[in-house]
């Protein structure tokens, strides 16, 4: 199935991909907001497959990204800062609300330097090494937000900052539902499209990146950094870029997280969290666009569907398989086996010779 | 002073449990190099299964002692555990041995979540108080106060490192474990079976993380199904801060932690002013470990790794 040269098939996707909201519409909003998260995760996703994926950078802390920017976005349009600096409330009468126009690229901007703050001590580490350093960054990033509630009350702590403004633009509130002449348009429906537009966009950017200088850059780098090295790249400053970009994906992802759930809590951001979205690129397929994509809408979307479907299930065992303990069981199974049966992910890439997957060494 | 003699003597208690978890993830990356993310639930289904036995045999036998209860619910615990990482290893791990190496680490973290999950399905999620059986007068020693308990997890920490040194330096079963460590191939070249040594080498780990599980729910009092996570991931980061795959490069890497979170927990507040206070004591480890290997790529007691990435 080589969907590049297929227009039909294009075409088909294209419309399943516009009329999918407005058909889950019809079966309540509940539907819509599934497939919205599934295409935050996929942004999520694909982002991280830029760090683990091409530059071979084994990430367990990418949560600690999409916080900041959810944060950066919710502090920035919500009543909650002006509540604990009062000094500044007098600057701003309405209640601080600005425009996505500036927070989204700040979103991106923060998310991005606190990338290559924790790239720059990590460029000497390699491996495992690696992955539980990041796993500590985003800890340490969940704690403050958890505790930065004293002696200013900055993020609130555990309770979390909540009433934030939904998504506007161009006299468009993705917060109300929109009306067509007499048809509705739900806001979640609204948010499902942005989503949409920005995951294509990410996928090209993403492509794009995968296929140039720095591209093949990165992918020398995962193969072996020697050689790389010995061929010229400057291996310090790939890596602190795909760091870099990769934590962008994560600050865009986190404030449209912020915007859609109109509440945001540290217990949004925990390991778990991380740990789903580096099982959503590695069951995909590392460093495979579709398969990180596949991997994405698999593991966010499956999981919530079969939330709806679990009742007979938790009647029959009296309450002890409730839905959320269901849908753990089920991501828990659908890692170990889908490994044990496709060790390369679901939709790996095309050999070219030596690649990341086939180049575990003996130990 | 009396509150840093209390605080160094909470840091060697809490040390000595990372020790006991963290070995078990040194021995298995030393072997096979995976970051066995499942340990800290062997952990949490041993204090489980020794809430059950415990529960079991005060009703069965309510005139037997407390330590008496407490062993045995310990052997057994230990016993469960151990079946169970055999068993994980031969059906997620074994399969995966040649496999790119993301694979296995994703079947480990997949597991992790299982046996929470089913710990949660048979034990139910909420909080069981764990008995306390031994004597809780707590013993003076210059103004700092030790429960029978803490002594208790001191020198079970000690007899377990000390039979631990002992299989790995001087059985047959220790030399072939370090050579399968070395190099598998040769090893196996040599008449050693890795398959052999790698299940024993869980084996051990599992009772080590059982002992730590039940000294852990003896000390806070408390058991539930996600109460292995933290502990886990703080003994992986003591393993590594040690050097991965060294062993006592993970017990001196664990009882410093131990001190480092205990210490800092009681004096932040005060150094800070009282900006950063004690609950910031959970990433005290985390800070420590990105200062360490930043200075120390391969920890403090490890050697040069070679480029796994």
């Amino acid at each position: 199935m080589n969907i590049k040269n297929n227009l039909p098939a294009q075409l088909a996707l294209g419309v399943g991909l516009l009329v999918l909201p407005l058909v889950l519409q019809l079966f309540g909003n509940a539907w819509v907001r599934i497939a919205d998260m599934t295409l935050l995760f996929v942004l999520l996703a694909i982002g991280l497959n830029i760090v683990v994926g091409y530059a071979g950078l084994l990430d367990l802390g990418y949560v600690a990204f999409f916080a900041i920017g959810a944060y950066v976005y919710g502090l920035l349009n919500s009543p909650h800062l002006l509540e604990t600096f009062t000094a500044l409330a007098a600057l701003y009468p309405d209640g601080l609300h600005s425009p996505i126009w500036v927070v989204l690229p700040l979103a991106a901007l923060v998310a991005g330097v606190f990338g290559v703050l924790l790239g720059a001590p990590t460029l000497r580490l390699r491996g495992d090494y690696l992955a539980i350093v990041t796993l500590g960054f985003g800890e340490i990033i969940r704690v403050f937000l958890n505790n930065m509630d004293n002696p200013y009350n900055i993020t609130n702590g555990p309770k979390g900052v909540s009433q934030i403004d939904s998504l506007s633009f161009f006299g468009l509130d993705l917060g109300k539902r929109l009306m067509i002449g007499d048809y509705k348009l739900a806001s979640v429906s609204l948010y499902y499209y942005l989503f949409l537009a920005l995951v294509l966009l990410s996928i090209v950017i993403s492509h794009r990146l995968e296929v140039s200088r720095i591209g093949r850059a990165w992918m020398a780098i995962r193969e072996d950094e020697i050689a790389a090295k010995a061929m010229g790249i400057n291996t310090r400053n790939l890596k602190l870029a795909a760091f870099g970009m990769g934590a962008t994906f994560g600050g865009v992802s986190g404030a449209l997280f912020a915007s859609f759930q109109g509440f945001i809590s540290p217990e949004s951001f925990t390991l778990m969290e991380s740990v789903m979205i580096v099982a959503m690129v590695v069951l995909g397929g590392v460093g495979h666009l579709p398969g990180v994509v596949l991997g994405a809408v698999l593991l966010a979307s499956l999981p919530e569907v079969l939330r709806y479907v679990a009742g007979p299930l938790q009647q029959m065992s009296d309450g002890r398989l409730d839905a959320s303990i269901l849908r753990q069981l089920l991501i828990a199974l659908a890692m170990i086996s889908i490994m044990l049966l496709r060790p390369r992910g679901l939709w790996p890439s095309p050999d070219h010779g030596k690649s990341l997957a086939t180049a575990a060494k003996p130990a | 002073m009396d509150i840093l003699v209390q605080q160094i003597i909470n840091g060697l208690v809490l040390g000595s449990m990372y020790a006991l978890i963290a070995l078990g993830y040194t021995m298995v990356y030393g072997i096979i190099n995976l970051i066995n993310f499942a340990h800290g639930e062997v952990m949490m289904v041993g204090a489980l299964t020794s809430w059950t036995m415990i529960g079991l045999m005060k009703e069965g036998m309510p005139d037997a002692p407390g330590w008496l209860i407490l062993v045995m619910a310990l052997l057994i615990a230990c016993v469960v555990a151990a079946a169970l990482n055999f068993v994980i290893e031969k059906v997620a791990y074994r399969p995966l041995r040649n496999s790119p190496k993301l694979a296995p680490l994703i079947t480990a973290i997949g597991m992790s979540i299982l046996l929470q999950t089913l710990a949660m399905i048979i034990w139910k999620p909420n909080y069981k108080s764990y008995p306390t059986l031994l004597p809780s007068e707590p013993v003076h020693i210059g103004g700092a106060v030790i429960t029978p308990t803490q002594v208790m997890i001191l020198v079970f920490t000690a007899i377990s490192l000390a039979v631990l040194m002992w299989v790995v330096n001087s059985t047959k079963l220790g030399r072939a474990m370090r050579a399968t460590a070395e190099n598998p191939r040769v090893a196996g070249l040599m008449g050693v079976k890795p398959d052999l040594v790698i299940s024993a080498t869980f084996v051990i780990g599992a009772v080590l993380a059982a002992i730590a599980g039940v000294m852990y729910a003896s000390n806070y009092g408390t058991a539930q199904h996600a109460m292995g996570f933290l502990p886990g991931l703080k003994a992986f980061t003591a393993a590594v801060f040690g050097g991965i795959g060294n062993l006592p490069g993970a017990v001196v890497g664990a009882i410093l932690l131990g001190l480092i979170e205990s210490i800092g927990a009681g004096y932040i507040g005060d150094l800070t002013g009282g900006v950063l206070g004690s609950h910031y004591s959970d990433i005290f480890a985390f800070i420590v470990l990105i200062i360490v290997l930043t200075l120390r790529p391969s920890g403090l007691l490890g050697e040069r790794v070679a480029d796994r990435a």
